[in-house]
């Protein structure tokens, strides 16, 4: 009960990581590399044991323990009146799934990055940022309450935007940082206010009050706008700026200026899931609000669909893995809106693991190529680097859902949840499954341009080398996990138990029952609707395959011809639909424009001020006519004397003079 | 503890203090430099005495001093401090020694003077939050005010003639209208005395028509929507930030700002409720405004002190937004908020004229770059302005949370308006960090700009453990002044029927408050373990007219006891859940 009594060691140790490293680095003398690499690797190589330690723990307990969190308070943060957020953190089976991950495929890359980035500067910057980024990462996850969550939340913006800006001299990554940070604070704000919202209906922000209280409410109707229908939509657009959704995901491909380790653990493997995660944490909510349900499924399914059609043309590596990450936490969401919570978690599991994979890989092809980047330019280097092709190859098979691997059975799931949903099902299968078509082109356009064909690159110029074995030891355990790390869920397809959904029952159980009563009803007919919707998923998976194939290896050249007929559609395509353009000339630049022209210039300083000044000015001038009087020429004051004793007897006998002049009063 | 003469010490001393410079050579910099320095660590080391003095959960006025001062009208020399105005003195008093240390170099001429005027400020500014006779708090109200013009007319920059006649006439003006209204208070009570007053009001032995209170509000309440400032009447303040010297701004910034709104606190609140109630839906408009229209003028300002000025009319909109508000919640949020903008905004103007001193421009475009030249300068900027910005851990989160959290009890629009100023400071402190720190160095001069000195460090490192600490403790600070914010509302409710106090002669009343208001001050010492108990420091049994009704939360899960409490359940319902097993 070590670990579980004293859940703070497992963020804490990051933070001191994260502080040492930083401080000295700051204020110290600047450590050799080695030095802040022991720091920066043992602090989250032992959060990840007390983390396993923790998980030990919380399963030996009994069964009736394990089905509530396990709330500790450590101290209260806040409190006014009614309201308290305390520090207090839980564990339960969903925070296990996310704990494990994080920790175990933050450490992973951790590893990774010393190898990446041993020849940069600012070394000990990076790794203090990595670690602070591990702390929220793992605050947020383990948080028992809204506002506890919210720290995380916002602190793993902030180390995003630290890590996207790391090299700050390059214009385009401190835009791209702040950019990520300014998008999320608009999610942000719709956060903010469900949390006000749930506070002002439930009184506390707590978790277990929060759900405890909404089990007893009843569930809004479809179509009807209650506070909890509103609630959910506002907590959810806080989870499209993080999980970078429609229409708030711009932020994500630009935030791929960040270092290569980075864009696999934050803005792959484990930030961008935590609007996944938040959704799925609140899923009593979202059950009790079908139309907010109804949207996430929606705005899933319509940004798994877009960001994958942005994919199939991009030429930067790490673009086409930026938008694939844009589209599968769309299929995330998905899962989460058809009430598939557990579905959604375990395709962010397999996710982590596969796009972490293919992130690091893309990475070290780009460390073997000294920093090139463009697709375009790349080519045969199958041979050349066998353990980055291997492995990132591995990860393809995975994400395309090639059957046995990972995704296979995550995309799977979501896709069969998502077929046997009442509203709208078909719709949002057929959607999910033209994106699996393009995530296979994409992904084999990507292996294919990148590895095999003839080198489009000046070989005497470019010294083709594999990585060092710290970045490739984390490739190969990624790419074992993306192989085996569905085969929990396998024993469904031949009739047993899920054991993901298993595990996950004491969390999402009580929810995802009504719809396990309704396939009970006909379970044979399930299974066979299972097999037969698996079997159109591979084969779709292959046609993308296929596709790919014939279009960059055996008939290199028809992809340009079919660019060029339909150059409208791929200018399009390959400017992102012009989004970010949109955004610019509706928003940004009309609100810089009036704040200048109009709020700045004109209200504030010609418009108040210039009263203000006006005003002075105007008293100045009267002062100043009023002194003209004093000229010091008798003649005119004895005229001013006589006006005035002229007024005074006026102002004496204007009473008597009143009847005489006939006025009533 | 007995009264003793502790909060007369602590107005007093910075006087002596100031007095003691006269005496030194005035071309002796190091010497005025040191007594200064040492006068005013002194004033804040004695202020911290108060902190015991004002127990957790004691709503009452303490180490209360009352003296006869002029017998005809009855003016009272009359102080005492409550949990608001316990913080505000002690950010004065801590923000002095910093300003003085920040004025270490870059003052150089008619030095003597200037300390002088920075301590002679103290005095003013301490006695505005200590005062409980109106007519006291005028005098230190304009006391204030004289120093604060030569500051900035002096020690200015190029425009600081301008500045300091505008902030001053600005002042005046508000100030006139809160005399006026001070005397028109006097002639209907009969006294000056701020809890007699109160007392009376409460009880009923004296009752406002509606257009009376309207009038007095709207004269107190211009007074201090000048100082706070609010929008519309805030031009003067980017002027007289940017003109100010660095030390000026910080203590302009840091707590003559919340002159103003301690005074809405403090005076309109509880003295004029109903006119307060009828004003509130323009007031939080305005509020609104403040924090909208001050960020986005801030977002497009090319000069980065008057950057940083626009954003306090965006952070100060906050705080008035949650005293309109109305609820426990969003005053402790203002009050944390008027505490929290004196530390990062104070630090955000140290920052920037570390900057001017080393290249002599407040123009952004001037700098670029800085991180690599000043990489400490540059961490520290980053990290004052997301604790601006409102940063979860940081000062800034908790007070903007709190009042946004309860403003949304009272209206979620209120609150969704303001919300957006939560975006909008992300996008002119991050876009301003860029254009100032990031990037490659693209002016010359600035290759080789010194990173922090020593002196410089320590004054950073003190700040920004002050916002650490606000921000990760903050019941440490709330708990003291939960109860004074709860005796606000308390203070707001009136008896339903004005009669039911009448039969009783309000004449004597009028002379017997004074005395028995200085009798009760240490009795009212309440029993910690009740959280929310309101006792009306006056004698007068006011209380029983209904008055503990509306607003009054005293749950048992803001109790202080459950704090550090990781083995004892918390509540019953989840009692079972806790991980004690």
């Amino acid at each position: 009960m070590l670990i579980l009594n004293h859940l703070w060691i497992i963020p804490l140790l990051p933070l001191l990581g994260a502080a040492i490293n930083g401080l000295s680095g700051l204020f110290g003398a600047k450590w050799p590399n080695k030095a802040v690499t022991a720091v920066a690797i043992g602090s989250t190589g032992l959060s990840f044991l007390a983390a396993l330690e923790c998980v030990r723990e919380f399963l030996n307990l009994p069964a009736a323990q394990q089905a509530l969190p396990w709330v500790k308070q450590y101290f209260t943060w806040i409190a006014a009146g009614t309201f308290r957020a305390g520090f207090d953190l839980q564990i339960d089976h969903l925070t296990i799934v996310m704990l494990l991950v994080v920790t175990g495929v933050g450490w992973l890359i951790h590893i990774y990055a010393t190898g990446y980035m041993s020849h940069e500067g600012g070394y000990y910057r990076f790794f203090s940022y990595l670690n602070l980024f591990m702390f929220f990462m793992l605050i947020l996850v383990m948080a028992a309450n809204y506002v506890l969550l919210f720290v995380g939340w916002e602190g793993v913006g902030l180390a995003s935007y630290l890590l996207i800006g790391f090299y700050f001299l390059k214009k385009s990554a401190s835009d791209a940082g702040k950019k990520a940070f300014i998008v999320n604070r608009i999610g942000d704000f719709g956060f903010m206010l469900g949390m006000f919202l749930l506070f002002r209906t439930f009184g506390s922000l707590d978790f277990v009050t929060v759900f405890d209280k909404t089990r007893e409410l009843p569930a809004d109707a479809l179509g009807q706008f209650g506070i909890l229908t509103i609630s959910c939509l506002l907590l959810f657009m806080g989870a499209t700026g993080k999980s970078a959704q429609l229409p708030l995901y711009v932020w994500l491909p630009d935030a791929m200026e960040g270092p290569t380790p980075v864009s696999a653990l934050i803005h792959a493997a484990t930030m961008v899931t935590a609007g996944v995660y938040v959704v799925a944490r609140s899923h009593i909510l979202f059950t009790h609000a079908p139309t907010a349900m109804l949207v996430v499924a929606s705005v899933g399914a319509a940004t798994a669909f877009f960001a994958a059609t942005i994919g199939l043309v991009q030429t930067d590596i790490k673009k086409i893995l930026a938008y694939s990450t844009v589209s599968q936490l769309g299929y995330m969401f998905l899962a989460c809106g058809v009430g598939a919570f557990s579905a959604g978690i375990f395709h962010l599991m397999t996710h982590a693991f596969f796009k972490a994979l293919l992130f690091l890989a893309a990475g070290s092809v780009i460390h073997a190529m000294g920093g090139e980047q463009e697709v375009t330019r790349m080519g045969g280097l199958s041979g050349k680097i066998r353990w980055t092709y291997f492995t990132m190859l591995m990860g393809t098979l995975a994400i395309a859902g090639a059957p046995g691997f990972a995704g296979f059975f995550s995309k799977d799931a979501i896709l069969f949840s998502a077929f046997q949903h009442a509203p709208g099902g078909r719709i949002l299968y057929a959607v999910g499954l033209a994106s699996a078509l393009m995530t296979a082109f994409y992904m084999f356009r990507l292996i294919f341009l990148t590895f095999h064909g003839k080198p489009r690159f000046d070989e005497h110029h470019v010294h083709v080398h594999e990585s060092p074995k710290s970045m490739l030891g984390p490739l190969v355990v990624l790419a074992l996990l993306s192989i085996i790390g569905g085969w929990m869920a396998a024993p469904s397809f031949w009739g047993g138990t899920d054991h993901f959904t298993a595990f996950l029952a004491p969390v999402f159980g009580a929810e995802a029952a009504p719809e396990a009563a309704t396939a009970a009803v006909s379970e044979a007919a399930e299974h066979s609707l299972e097999l037969t919707l698996a079997g159109v998923a591979v084969a779709t998976a292959f046609l993308g395959f296929f596709l790919a194939f014939w279009l960059y290896l055996r008939r290199p050249g028809v992809a340009d011809q079919i660019a060029k007929s339909a150059k409208g559609a791929y200018t399009t395509l390959l400017n992102k639909y012009y989004v970010d353009e949109l955004y610019a000339a509706v928003i940004i630049r009309p609100l810089v424009w009036i704040s200048d022209n109009v709020l700045w210039r004109a209200v504030d300083a010609s418009g108040i001020d210039g009263a203000v000044n006006g005003a002075a000015a105007g008293t100045t001038a009267l002062g100043d006519r009023l002194r003209r009087a004093h000229s010091g020429n008798t003649r005119s004051y004895a005229v001013w004397v006589v006006i005035g004793a002229l007024l005074i007897l006026a102002v004496i006998f204007w009473p008597m003079l009143k009847p005489a002049a006939g006025m009533v009063p | 503890m007995p009264a003793g003469h502790l909060l007369s010490v602590l107005i007093f001393f910075p006087a002596l203090g100031a007095l003691a410079l006269l005496i030194l050579r005035g071309d002796d910099h190091v010497w005025i430099r040191r007594v200064a320095l040492a006068v005013s660590l002194v004033e804040f080391a004695l202020s911290l005495l108060l902190v015991p003095a004002v127990p957790v959960g004691s709503s009452a006025y303490h180490l209360e001093e009352l003296r006869a001062w002029i017998a005809s009208p009855p003016i009272h020399y009359h102080l005492g401090v409550d949990g608001i105005s316990l913080f505000l003195v002690i950010l004065t008093t801590f923000l002095t020694p910093i300003s003085i240390l920040a004025s270490w170099k870059s003052i150089q001429h008619r030095v003597k003077e200037f300390f002088f005027m920075l301590l002679l400020l103290e005095v003013g500014v301490v006695g505005v939050f200590l005062s409980l006779d109106l007519f006291l708090f005028f005098l230190f109200w304009e006391v204030m005010l004289l120093p604060m013009y030569f500051l900035i007319g002096i020690w200015g920059h190029e425009r600081r003639i301008y500045a300091a006649v505008k902030f001053v006439l600005y002042t005046m003006a508000g100030s006139i209208l809160m005399l006026v209204a001070i005397v028109w208070l006097y002639t209907i009570t009969g006294t000056f005395d701020l809890p007699t007053i109160q007392t009376m009001l409460q009880a009923g032995y004296v009752s406002l028509s509606p257009r009376a209170e309207l009038l007095l509000f709207s004269a107190f309440f211009l007074a201090f929507a000048i100082k706070v400032p609010l929008f519309p009447l805030h031009t003067w303040l980017p002027d007289a930030h940017v003109e100010a010297p660095t030390a000026g701004s910080v203590i302009l910034a840091g707590v003559l700002l919340k002159m103003g709104t301690y005074g809405m606190l403090r005076f309109c609140l509880p003295l004029f409720p109903a006119a307060s109630r009828r004003a509130a839906p323009l007031v939080a408009t305005l509020a609104i405004i403040g924090i909208i229209y001050g960020a986005l003028v801030a977002l497009v300002q090319p000069n980065l002190k008057k950057l940083v000025a626009y954003s306090s009319v965006s952070h100060l909109g906050f705080v008035v937004l949650g005293i309109f508000a109305f609820n426990n919640i969003s005053l402790q949020g203002a009050v944390y908020q008027m505490l929290n903008h004196g530390i990062s905004t104070g630090a955000l103007f140290l920052l920037v004229g570390m900057l001017y001193d080393r290249r002599h421009t407040f123009e952004i475009s001037d700098f670029g770059g800085l991180s690599t030249p000043m990489p400490r300068l540059a961490a520290f900027f980053l990290f004052v302005a997301l604790s601006s910005l409102g940063l979860p851990m940081l000062n800034g989160f908790v007070g903007e949370y709190l009042i946004l959290l309860g403003t949304s009890q009272a209206s979620v629009k209120w609150a969704a308006w303001a919300a957006l100023g939560v975006i909008l400071s992300a996008g002119y402190l991050l876009w301003s960090y860029q254009r100032v720190f990031y990037g490659p160095v693209t002016h010359a001069k600035n290759k080789e700009l010194p990173d922090l000195s020593a002196r410089e460090q320590w004054i950073l490192v003190t700040m920004a453990f002050v916002v650490l600490w606000m921000g990760i403790g903050s019941l440490d600070f709330t708990s003291r002044f939960a109860a004074s914010c709860q005796n606000v509302l308390t203070q707001m409710e009136r008896p339903q029927a004005q009669e039911a106090a009448a039969p009783k002669p309000a004449a004597t009343v009028v002379d017997a408050v004074p005395a028995a208001a200085s009798s009760t001050a240490p009795a009212a010492v309440v029993a910690p373990a009740i959280y929310h108990d309101t006792v009306i420091p006056g004698g007068v049994p006011a209380n029983s007219a209904g008055t503990k009704s509306r607003n009054l939360s005293s749950a048992p899960t803001s109790s202080p006891a459950r704090r550090n409490t990781p083995a004892s359940p918390a509540t019953p319902t989840s009692s079972e859940r806790l991980g004690n097993r």
